[in-house]
């Protein structure tokens, strides 16, 4: 049954619905209406003209940028997922009261370093005569090229979303329900297939919530690309710092980030609907 | 025992509140006493306003100048176009985008009679980009070359100087961009021998095209300020395309084995200028700082900026300079000897970056994304 609307509902839904409106909604609709604006001469004139969304969409290095990015932040996602898993099973199930405070603690800290400069400091053990080379030199290999490579843009990722991966993925570990994994352990289900069978599909939302985040996070994201990954392959938040460096073309960069958020509205609406699938309201 | 009352002898309260208040008020009356220093916004790549540069300026004038950096003239353009008249009292523009301001109105004319024009060498008394019909709106301040930009323990300058040591084999993976397709593309243009690199027809542009496309596996990475001083530092990249010295010559100063040579093919030159902001209130203070950075003894300043150091086109600038800093003199080629950097202007070896003369600024743009795509 729905509740009717009351003041008290409404006094503290409103700051909220306040703040939506002038921070996501009106920007948004600013930004369609960019996109059909045009420049002369380096200046944006209100217009009503689809020619950037058709110079945009015609164009073979945004397809192969969009490609690029959704790749890069699917695998992102997964191997974050994967890589936190283990970290977070371990600080929910394994770890005393004290120890999983610490721990979440732990995953706290890296958030009050600036990502950029966290960013910077992996070029110190990545590049060609950087710390990792210079121990692997040590021992005779390498050097190996890291620095500029699609693995160090993952790395940046990792970086970006680990914590916060582990974070989420930890708060629904710790509310599993214990008496459904002691069930398992009384029927003779071994310790992996309780991990597979019990454990993650009860944690599936906070799960899929948290690789979401971290989908979100690197498919925006500009700095990893940039330095460590060296610019190539062309993401399109490159893409868009491209396009504003041409003759103040905002209107294409509001192109691509409309498509952007389109993308992450339904690659979120997907992963919700599959993180609640059959769970009741 | 007696006790001595103070206010007995004379001090009365009311003396004790008054020397109180008069001694705690004494540093607010002192301030007055100096008029608040006046201030001046400078829209300016970063480094202008900095104290190495304005600290003087600002002591003899009383001036604060509160800046506010850009990276790179659609940046600018973009910061003057969403402000109110007025904005901005001085404005600093690479030579190419002097005349988009001119055209959209948001500079003021000069009056050439104001400025040191005659301390410059002649072929800056006329700078194209600075004039309009006959009319000043602009003086420029400082420019400086773009050629091949190496790591010297990698390469030596005989093999920098041509740009084809970038498809050199040893250099695969090494090959950075600075990440904007003016330089680097002008560079090619030069390579495929077009005289004047940015006015080209369509074979030719075709020709940059192909050039620049069989570079491609070379590359190590597309940088932008920042990525590309420390790609250049840890030795990440040993080679860029799109720079000069006033990158590496950052570097240089710091002690890194980098450096940057003129090929012989040719280099090209980028350059700065400053104007006043339309509709400033502070004109006749904005004009004072043109003067003074033009003068003599303001272009040695600009020439060893520490954010990043330029050629100075006024000749008793480089007089000052040659007895300030022999060396950095020297390291800049502003000295008397053959071969100085006027010398190289003179002998046809530099071109001014500029924009494409026969096809639009974004069919460039769009081909060094899908030169960075591919």
């Amino acid at each position: 049954m729905r509740r009717p609307i009351t003041l008290y509902g409404l006094t503290f839904s409103l700051p909220l619905l306040i703040w939506q409106v002038l921070f996501f909604v009106f920007p948004l609709l600013f930004l369609v209406a960019l996109s059909f604006w045009t420049v002369k001469n380096f200046v944006m004139q209100p217009d009503f003209d689809p020619v950037n969304w058709t110079t945009i969409y015609g164009r073979a290095v945004f397809w192969q940028a969009y490609g690029t990015t959704l790749t890069l932040a699917a695998a992102a996602a997964v191997l974050t997922s994967a890589l936190a898993f283990p970290a977070s099973y371990a600080i929910a199930f394994k770890l005393s009261d004290t120890a999983r405070r610490w721990a979440v603690f732990l995953m706290v800290i890296p958030f009050f370093t600036s990502y950029l400069v966290r960013i910077y400091s992996w070029q110190i053990f990545l590049s060609d005569n950087g710390i990792i080379n210079v121990i692997l030199g040590g021992i005779g290999l390498g050097p190996f090229q890291m620095l500029n490579t699609v693995g160090a843009t993952m790395i940046g990722y990792l970086t970006l979303a680990f914590p916060l991966v582990v974070l989420l993925q930890l708060f629904s570990l710790v509310f599993i329900d214990r008496t459904l994994i002691e069930a398992a352990h009384n029927m003779r289900c071994g310790r992996l297939r309780t991990v597979f069978e019990v454990v993650i599909p009860s944690a599936r939302t906070g799960l899929v919530i948290a690789a979401l985040f971290c989908f979100i996070l690197a498919f925006g994201d500009f700095v990893s690309p940039v330095y460590l990954g060296g610019g190539e392959p062309t993401t399109l938040s490159i893409l868009i710092t491209d396009t504003t460096k041409s003759g103040q073309q905002w209107p294409r960069a509001a192109v691509i980030a409309l498509t952007m958020i389109g993308t992450l509205m339904v690659v979120a609406f997907a992963a919700v609907k599959f993180a609640y699938k059959g769970k009741s309201k | 025992m007696t006790r001595i009352d103070p206010l007995a002898k004379g001090l009365t309260r009311r003396s004790l509140l008054a020397t109180g208040a008069a001694a705690l008020a004494t540093p607010m009356l002192s301030r007055r006493a100096f008029a608040a220093p006046t201030e001046l916004t400078m829209l300016a790549w970063y480094g202008h306003a900095e104290p190495d540069i304005v600290a003087e300026f600002e002591a003899e004038m009383n001036v604060k100048f509160v800046p506010k950096y850009y990276t790179g003239g659609d940046n600018m353009l973009g910061l003057i176009s969403q402000s109110p008249p007025g904005t901005f009292d001085v404005i600093l523009s690479d030579a190419e985008y002097v005349q988009a301001l001119n055209a959209a109105g948001y500079v003021e004319e000069l009056d050439p009679a104001d400025y040191a024009l005659d301390d410059y060498f002649p072929e800056f008394q006329q700078f194209p980009g600075n004039w309009a019909d006959g009319k000043l709106f602009s003086l420029v301040t400082r420019f400086g070359f773009l050629g091949v930009a190496y790591n010297t323990d990698a390469l030596t300058e005989a093999e920098a100087s041509s740009y084809d040591v970038f498809w050199d084999p040893k250099l695969t993976g090494k090959v950075g961009h600075f990440d904007w397709h003016l330089p680097n593309l002008g560079q090619m243009s030069l390579l495929t021998g077009n005289a004047s690199p940015y006015d080209i027809d369509e074979a030719a542009w075709a020709a940059v095209q192909e050039k620049t496309m069989s570079l491609r596996s070379q590359v190590g990475g597309f940088f932008d300020y920042g990525g590309t001083f420390s790609s250049l530092n840890d030795g990440q990249m040993l080679a860029f395309c799109g720079i000069g010295d006033w990158i590496t010559g950052v570097l240089e100063k710091s002690g890194a084995k980098v450096k940057s040579v003129i090929p012989e093919q040719g280099g090209l030159q980028w350059s700065e200028c400053f104007s006043i902001g339309k509709g400033s209130a502070k004109a006749d203070l904005a004009k004072k700082w043109i003067q003074y950075i033009t003068s003599a003894k303001g272009q040695a300043k600009s020439a060893q900026m520490a954010a990043y150091p330029a050629l100075i086109p006024n000749a008793k600038g480089w007089e000052v300079l040659q007895s300030e800093n022999p060396d950095e003199a020297k390291r800049q080629g502003m000295t008397k000897d053959a071969g100085n950097a006027m010398d190289m202007i003179r002998a046809g070896r530099i071109k001014y970056r500029q924009w494409p003369v026969q096809q639009d600024l974004e069919t460039w743009n769009d081909f060094w994304s899908e030169y960075k795509g591919s």
